[in-house]
């Protein structure tokens, strides 16, 4: 271990993953429970177009990268409410413009080649800089404050979004903050796990998670302390290893849930409650999008 | 008896504003969507502490008119006032109690029944602050209201269909609530939860609290009802106290619940609900 953070570029890299590790469940939580889990891809897919944005005009990538993809979050939620297309297929279109927008432009961006493109694709957490490490530190204190300020409006819309409305919440104006939040997530996690695999770190520790509790707010906690200990790990075992980071963070998170799988089935089973009544009918579809949810219109 | 004790004991209404007796007043409300009215020019007015039920088949406009009354759907023409305030200007939502039709599960991430029933109060706590003790207590009286005291740190995912129906109830009383707009309550209720929500529905009329229920058909809760509101094709087809069921209630094995004979039991430990007292 001290082996590990002798290295100054492994220090970065472990402050970069750790922030990463710590911010992304929260937003993703809400994303899990309003069914947007995809959203954080759909976004990561978007920020490529900024990254290469920012190689084209020769600006930092990830504030390029922080602007179209807080832009594309905002035209996705645009677009999931008022499109008369189903919200998947709306999701669909900008999965594929914003990489053949990445693609393309990245191949005319003078100082850039395909190495560079895979950093972004899959995460290349050993080049992170000194000053990567503070914008990472920045957008994470600033999406946890957001939480933290908007907290209790979002679990009501994510709840119902019906019951939101009814309560006279701002539901676009809320949607809107998820979305732009969602945005920021992806950027800090883009270096460390790359754009492809960046909503991993929001979605498969909070799925590990409700395995085990029964509580929003505990779920939370332990959605965050998993996905820290996922990057910490997984950073430390790709450095001994020598393998790809990203890669191991992610396979490592999905190991957890496997064993949250497991061992919440028998810590049902011990108290008597069979996993197949929990859900007194339908049971949650996690991780996926309302397929052809127009919105709850009905008369 | 009790319903009519409450309403008198209120103070009276400030002079000049007659309306303020008045939950809500629809004065020929059309709701549209995309251009097609669903509501077609509906009027009527619901008084504080009455239980009204809005009756009528799929498609009748009946879903569509309870929308148009919490303010989630906008009036294509008409005016809807809400305790006595023009509804595009009502801005005390906490006084209605919303209870939709389910708890819905979303993405399936767990939430405590003491965490959905202290989101009642999401307009009322500070931010970035934990409850005070008065939010906390009404958590606790809202709770033990509806008889969950002991089910609190459960995840409401594995309580059974009447009792998420009593959490979301309790989740209204949380926020202070003295309207409540209940949609078909009864869905999805086995029999036996039926006494106990319909004691609880029961009470909450008894204390003061206005009532809509939002039906298919009265059904079980056919005793509480008062006034009738049929709806069909977007128009009131009928208004006025249900019709007798004729003898029904002597037939052995009718299927509706009497709150008064059972409830007492099933949540013995329960107390009065308390609805707050506006003026």
């Amino acid at each position: 271990m001290t082996e590990l953070v002798q290295y100054d570029f492994m220090q970065r890299a472990l402050i970069a993953a750790a922030l990463v590790g710590l911010v992304a469940p929260v937003i993703g939580t809400f994303l899990v429970q309003r069914r947007l889990a995809l959203l954080g891809d759909g976004i990561g897919h978007v920020a490529l177009t900024g990254v290469a944005l920012g190689f084209l005009t020769t600006t930092s990538p990830v504030l390029t990268a922080l602007i179209v993809s807080a832009a594309g979050a905002i035209v996705i939620e645009l677009v999931r409410v008022r499109a008369r297309t189903s919200g998947d297929v709306a999701l669909a279109l900008l999965f594929y413009g914003g990489i053949a927008g990445g693609v393309l432009l990245i191949g005319l961006a003078p100082d850039a080649n395909s190495a560079t493109l895979t950093g972004f694709l899959f995460g290349s957490v050993s080049s992170v800089s000194q000053e990567d490490v503070y914008v990472v530190a920045a957008l994470a204190v600033l999406v946890l404050a957001v939480i933290g300020f908007f907290g209790r409006e979002l679990f009501v819309l994510c709840q119902d979004e019906e019951v939101a409305r009814a309560h006279g919440l701002p539901v676009r104006l809320l949607s809107l903050v998820i979305a732009v939040t969602a945005a920021l997530t992806v950027v800090i996690a883009m270096r460390v796990v790359g754009v492809l695999m960046v909503s991993a770190l929001m979605v498969v520790p909070v799925a590990a998670a409700q395995q085990l509790t029964r509580s929003f707010r505990v779920t939370m906690a332990l959605a965050t302390a998993i996905g820290v200990i996922a990057a910490l790990g997984g950073l430390s075992t790709a450095f001994y290893a020598d393998v790809a980071p990203g890669a191991t963070i992610v396979l490592l998170a999905l190991a957890v849930f496997s064993a949250a799988v497991g061992t919440g089935y028998l810590v049902r089973h011990r108290r008597g409650r069979s996993p197949s009544t929990r859900f007194s009918d339908e049971p949650p579809s996690v991780g996926t999008m309302p397929q052809t949810d127009r919105g709850s219109v009905s008369t | 008896m009790s319903a009519e004790l409450t309403r008198h004991e209120r103070p009276s209404v400030a002079p000049g504003t007659a309306s303020t007796a008045s939950a809500f007043r629809v004065s020929d409300a059309v709701v549209a969507y995309d251009g097609i009215p669903v509501v077609r020019g509906v009027s009527f007015e619901v008084a504080v502490g009455e239980t009204l039920a809005i009756l009528g088949s799929n498609g009748s406009g009946k879903s569509t008119m309870m929308r148009a009354l919490l303010g989630i759907l906008p009036l294509a023409r008409g005016r809807i006032d809400v305790h006595g305030i023009p509804l595009r200007r009502f801005r005390d939502w906490e006084r209605i109690g919303y209870v939709p039709q389910r708890l819905s599960a979303g993405g399936g991430v767990p939430a405590t029944v003491r965490e959905v029933v202290a989101s009642g109060q999401v307009s009322r706590r500070r931010r970035l602050r934990r409850g005070s003790k008065a939010d906390d207590s009404a958590v606790d009286d809202a709770l033990a209201s509806v008889g969950l005291t002991d089910r609190a740190r459960d995840s409401v995912h594995e309580l059974s269909g009447g009792q998420q129906q009593r959490v979301l109830i309790a989740r209204a009383l949380a926020g202070k609530a003295d309207t409540f707009i209940m949609d078909e309550p009864m869905a999805g209720v086995d029999t036996e939860s039926q006494h106990a929500l319909a004691g609880t529905i029961s009470r909450l009329s008894e204390n003061g609290a206005t009532v809509i229920l939002v039906l298919h058909e009265p059904g079980p809760l056919e005793p509480l009802i008062r006034r009738g509101l049929s709806l069909s094709g977007g128009l009131i087809v009928r208004d006025g106290p249900p019709q007798a069921p004729t003898g029904d209630c002597a037939r052995p094995g009718h299927d509706h619940v009497h709150p008064h004979a059972g409830a007492g039991t099933v949540i013995g430990t329960v107390p009065t609900i308390e609805v707050p007292r506006r003026d």
